[in-house]
């Protein structure tokens, strides 16, 4: 059995009802991994959306699910930056942390360390909104919850290729 | 400009410019505009059929015997779902279906009204594309591009849920016939270095074979002329699917039969021990390669099919060629003559050599001894006493189905209508009225088991009404056959639920929807019973009782290799492994 690998996978689709359930059930009726998803219209006239799907699998099932997804009647495009050379991703992560004295000091250190920003303050509380990469963001929230994180929510990753060329 | 009319005389107009010459329908509340646009107009007919699945494989059997797409009207709610089996089968089989569903008007979905279902949630997974409309400006165009994505590339079925209120609502018709596609562009042309590439390597071939499955058929008649064509040009031996069946003639002494669970002996060995296999629209079905990490270890593979997510599914190939089987084997023949090319004659008469001694094993052979019917002897008959005609076979599912594909022999495409991908109990009976009515004057035989054809049996209604002359021919087991031979071969014999209890008399049955009903129970009455049953200009129901206890072989048992068949009931078979239960 070869190894699973993660990809991330750029589609680009007719912005119409029902386009994220044909890519969602894709996934889940041939059983595949879905690590995060990101969808949102991209064009001018609302007429086409982006979605990032981040997945693991062997280079088979890799293979298989871009087949599957370009084969989608209403896909345009669809282009695995993971392969296609070098790339940048991200993602944002708003945090809400409690707590009060040194434990509230502490966690706004590490949000400087992180440059995460405050969003939102009360005497008891911060949000701290973050982007960057998933490994960065892991570990950010992984420090938050031992200085008293209550809340999380993560955007998933969106993905776009380096240099000059568009998709 | 032109006048608006109505959603429902849009449809009609649509599928008129489509050139759609039948509909098979059920009436309900939410379609009710459409039929009365149907009351008044006489261009395109409406076949009534007694259940929404019928009407499904009525349009499958039509679509896959004319290569037209079929076309399917049902109502909302239990109207769409009853069609959901049949939606399915299409897609599995690449069949290009149509279905209209009527809808609550737009108002009304979400609020569980009365015959509602969310009929493009639930057809999302079982068809190639789905639409809902809800404004009347859309409907031409959808109509239209529903068409289109059913029939081109890898076709399958297309889903359009219609709301009352839209079928109601006026707007001007726009002819969309021709417009293109915004998103939808299957590729057909291959490409060039690839086939250049292919074709040299199977011309260096020393163990070469040919594999050919359906997509043959859905490229059209041209595609099977090539494929016989070059073929020939090699001399190489070719197996076929099931479901490509036809694409090659069965009399051809190249053509070793069909491969696969219950394939002929020297075709699956043909492709376990080939050097190069040349793969023509066909997809590495599970029912072909048995277990996938023995399945032709030792071969080169081109894979030739329209739909790119076939290729590297199951089976690694080395050569994928990406296009349709008729423009690319035209181009892969034109290589060859260019090239001059020229086969391996010394390796190759080797290899026949090889087949020849596979194919002394006889693997088909059977014993037909005493009175009781053997089902490979009645369909021996059945072919023989059909010579000559121009004749459609269609058939349910299970051991009947096997051994039709065993024993008929098929010369043409678009003759054999099977359920391949879904094995669809229930499917024969309603494809062979879809059949008939697309070839009035064609002998149309639904090969069937008892159990089977009880599934769909209201069906012979439908028959009745439109005087189609239709033939069930009902291998009588009184089991579910293939059931209880896996219960046999991998369950200790513990017939668990298979037995047919209270079967009807089928002769009555046939009767009482007004068509002719026969019976064979022994040898000597088999011959006079299907003379009789082809020369009836009427439906005609034959109850042939056979031996309950045959079983259909060779067998590739589950979770088996390639090369590890049972040839027949004297064989005792390696034991199953564990994987091999868990495999169906």
């Amino acid at each position: 059995m070869a190894a699973s690998e993660t990809h991330a996978i750029a589609v680009i689709v007719d912005n119409e009802a029902g386009v994220l359930a044909r890519v969602v059930g894709l996934f889940s009726g041939r059983g595949y991994n879905i690590e995060s998803l990101t969808v949102a219209s991209v064009d001018a006239d609302h007429a086409r959306s982006r979605i990032t799907i981040v997945t693991t699998g062997t280079p088979m099932v890799i293979e298989q699910i871009k087949a599957q997804l370009a084969r989608l009647v209403p896909v345009h495009k669809v282009a695995d930056l993971t392969v296609e050379g070098p790339y940048l991703e991200r993602e944002l992560a708003l945090v809400k942390v409690n707590g009060t004295g040194e434990r509230r000091i502490e966690s706004l250190r590490t949000a400087d360390i992180f440059r995460a920003r405050t969003v939102d303050s009360t005497m008891e509380s911060f949000v701290f909104e973050i982007s960057g990469s998933t490994s960065k963001i892991d570990a950010f929230v992984d420090l938050m919850r031992h200085l008293g994180m209550v809340e999380v929510c993560r955007t998933g990753v969106v993905a776009i290729s380096r240099g000059k060329t568009g998709m | 400009m032109a006048e608006p009319i109505t959603g429902a005389e849009i449809v009609l107009k649509a599928l008129a410019d489509q050139g759609v010459d039948v509909v098979f329908g059920y009436p309900g509340g939410a379609v009710l505009p459409i039929y009365d646009a149907f009351f008044q107009q006489n261009q395109i007919r409406h076949v009534l059929v007694r259940h929404e699945q019928g009407a499904t494989h009525m349009a499958e059997g039509y679509a896959r015997s004319t290569g037209k797409v079929g076309v399917v009207l049902v109502t909302s709610g239990p109207g769409a779902t009853n069609a959901v089996t049949g939606l399915t089968d299409a897609l599995m089989d690449s069949i290009p279906l149509v279905c209209l569903c009527g809808q609550v008007p737009t108002h009304l979905i979400g609020n569980d009204a009365f015959q509602e279902a969310d009929t493009t949630g639930i057809t999302r997974p079982c068809t190639k594309h789905n639409y809902l409309v809800k404004d009347i400006k859309d409907l031409s165009r959808v109509i239209h591009e529903a068409f289109y994505v059913a029939r081109s590339g890898r076709p399958g079925p297309v889903v359009i849920d219609l709301p009352k209120d839209v079928q109601m609502a006026k707007h001007v018709y726009t002819n969309g016939k021709d417009v293109e596609h915004r998103t939808y562009h299957p590729r057909v042309e291959g490409d060039r270095d690839k086939i250049r590439a292919a074709v040299r390597l199977l011309a260096s071939a020393k163990r070469p074979v040919f594999y050919s499955g359906g997509g043959v058929i859905n490229s059209g008649p041209r595609a099977a002329e090539l494929l016989r064509e070059f073929v020939r040009l090699t001399g190489y031996p070719i197996t076929s699917t099931l479901m490509g069946l036809g694409a090659y003639p069965a009399s051809d002494p190249l053509f070793l039969g069909m491969l696969g669970m219950h394939g002929l002996y020297e075709a699956n060995l043909a492709m376990a021990h080939c050097d190069v296999m040349f793969a023509v629209g066909a997809r590495f079905d599970d029912r072909v390669t048995g277990k996938t990490d023995k399945f032709s270890v030792g071969s080169k593979k081109i894979h030739l099919d329209i739909d790119p997510s076939s290729i590297n599914k199951n089976i690694r190939v080395d050569i994928p060629i990406v296009g349709d089987v008729a423009r690319v084997l035209e181009a892969m023949i034109q290589v060859w003559k260019e090239e001059k090319l020229q086969t391996d004659k010394k390796a190759l008469a080797d290899w026949w050599d090889k087949i020849e001694e596979w194919k002394r094993v006889d693997c088909l052979k059977f014993e037909q001894k005493g009175e009781i019917i053997k089902p490979q002897y009645a369909l021996k008959r059945l072919s023989e006493l059909t010579q000559g005609r121009e004749t459609f076979i269609t058939t349910e599912v299970g051991q009947h189905q096997m051994w039709a594909a065993q024993y008929l022999k098929f010369e043409k495409p678009n003759h054999w209508m099977t359920s391949g991908g879904l094995g669809t109990m229930g499917y024969g009976l309603p494809a062979a009225i879809g059949v008939q009515l697309a070839h009035p004057k064609a002998l149309v035989v639904d090969v069937a088991g008892e159990a089977s054809t009880l599934m769909n049996i209201q069906e012979l209604g439908t028959a009745a009404q439109y005087r189609l002359p239709i033939k069930v021919f009902i291998l009588n087991n009184q089991y579910m056959g293939m059931v209880r031979q896996w219960q046999e071969l991998l369950h200790g014999g513990r017939y668990s639920e298979s037995y047919s209890d209270a079967l009807p008399d089928f002769v009555k049955l046939a009767e009482s929807f007004h068509a002719v009903g026969l019976r064979a129970t022994k040898v000597s009455e088999l011959d006079e019973a299907i003379r009789k049953m082809i020369e009836t200009p009427k439906t005609v129901v034959l109850d042939v009782a056979v031996d309950p206890k045959e079983n259909c072989f060779p067998m590739i048992p589950s979770g088996a290799a390639h090369y590890d068949m049972i040839l027949g009931p004297g064989q005792k078979a390696t034991p199953v492994s564990d994987f091999g239960l868990t495999m169906v």
